[in-house]
């Protein structure tokens, strides 16, 4: 390698990545406390009832932000995949596989408050409209990553086999977000959009973009801590994870 | 500041289950996540030394 030049080699060392990753956790994830305290309150204390949802419009604080972070992570996953089935480097791979969970997570916590935020709002806690469904389809896609990756024994394989399905599933995310305005749902449009001034009063906006700011760093905290859990589990047999594991537990 | 009390603001003007449900759950799942990983870290010492990536996958090796 050219020691002079940049190269994105240098940072696909797992051992320098893991270093970096360590570094890098505390700081994102004390930014994610912070921006997500933030938002707290400006969501709860500071912004206004709304006068037509009342206070049940305050649900959008973390519905909106999970529900970004949901699709914004299977992209990711899959384009970690995809460097990961292309280039066959394993740290890719790793890098998808420790997506998954948060991801799911995510996306449960976008159903779940979507649910409580339904009941009030519309009456029922589930339809069945485009919106909803695609989004369900999304949560049995992480879970059906994550227990494609954990049935087959081989690492390597697994990685193969979840990045494709990974790569497959991906299409999903486009038909959620563009569900609001293909299909007729129940389902409010796009809170935010690039070609239009928001339809939202100053506070509430915000506080959706400090919570959805928060929601980013903690996701990105919580993969990096998982993707440096995942290096070492899988490189154990190798003398520096050996070494970091003596260190780090 | 939107409320005057704070049983005016735990009420969440009549909507506090669907609200507190909704960033209660958040939270917890968010927390739960952190220990999670933290318990899965733990864990690391107590897995054998050869995981199962050592397999040599290529065609006829096994």
């Amino acid at each position: 390698m050219d020691s002079k030049g940049f190269s994105w080699y240098h940072f696909a060392a797992p051992q320098r990545f893991y270093r970096l990753a360590g570094i890098a956790v505390p700081w994102i994830g004390a930014l994610a406390a912070l921006l997500i305290a933030g938002g707290l309150v400006i969501g709860l204390l500071i912004a206004p009832t709304d006068h037509q949802q009342g206070d049940a419009y305050r649900i959008i604080f973390v519905h909106v932000p999970a529900a970004w972070m949901s699709m914004v992570i299977f992209v990711a996953m899959a384009f970690w995949a995809a460097i990961g089935l292309a280039f066959n480097t394993r740290l890719a791979h790793m890098i998808a596989n420790a997506l998954v969970p948060t991801g799911a997570l995510m996306t449960f916590i976008a159903l779940w408050t979507g649910a409580l935020w339904g009941k009030p709002t519309w009456g029922t806690w589930w339809v069945w409209d485009a919106r909803l469904t695609s989004e369900l389809i999304l949560l049995f896609l992480y879970v059906g990553v994550l227990s494609l990756h954990a049935a087959i024994e081989d690492p390597r394989r697994a990685d193969r086999a979840a990045g494709v399905l990974a790569l497959v599933g991906v299409v999903n995310v486009p038909i959620i977000y563009f569900s609001v305005k293909w299909w007729n749902t129940l389902h409010q449009g796009a809170s935010i959009s690039l070609a239009k001034a928001p339809s939202m009063a100053t506070p509430m906006l915000l506080g959706m973009l400090v919570m959805a700011l928060g929601f980013w760093a903690f996701c990105i905290a919580v993969s990096l801590a998982r993707v440096r859990i995942v290096m070492l589990e899988r490189e154990r047999h190798t003398a520096w994870a050996r070494q970091a594991i003596g260190a780090a537990t | 500041m939107n409320w005057s009390s704070f049983s005016e603001f735990a009420a969440m003007g009549g909507y506090g289950l669907y609200v507190w449900g909704s960033f209660g759950v958040t939270a917890v799942v968010m927390l739960g996540e952190m220990m999670s990983l933290r318990a899965r870290r733990k864990a690391l010492r107590t897995l054998e030394d050869d995981p199962p990536d050592r397999v040599d996958y290529r065609e006829g090796a096994a």
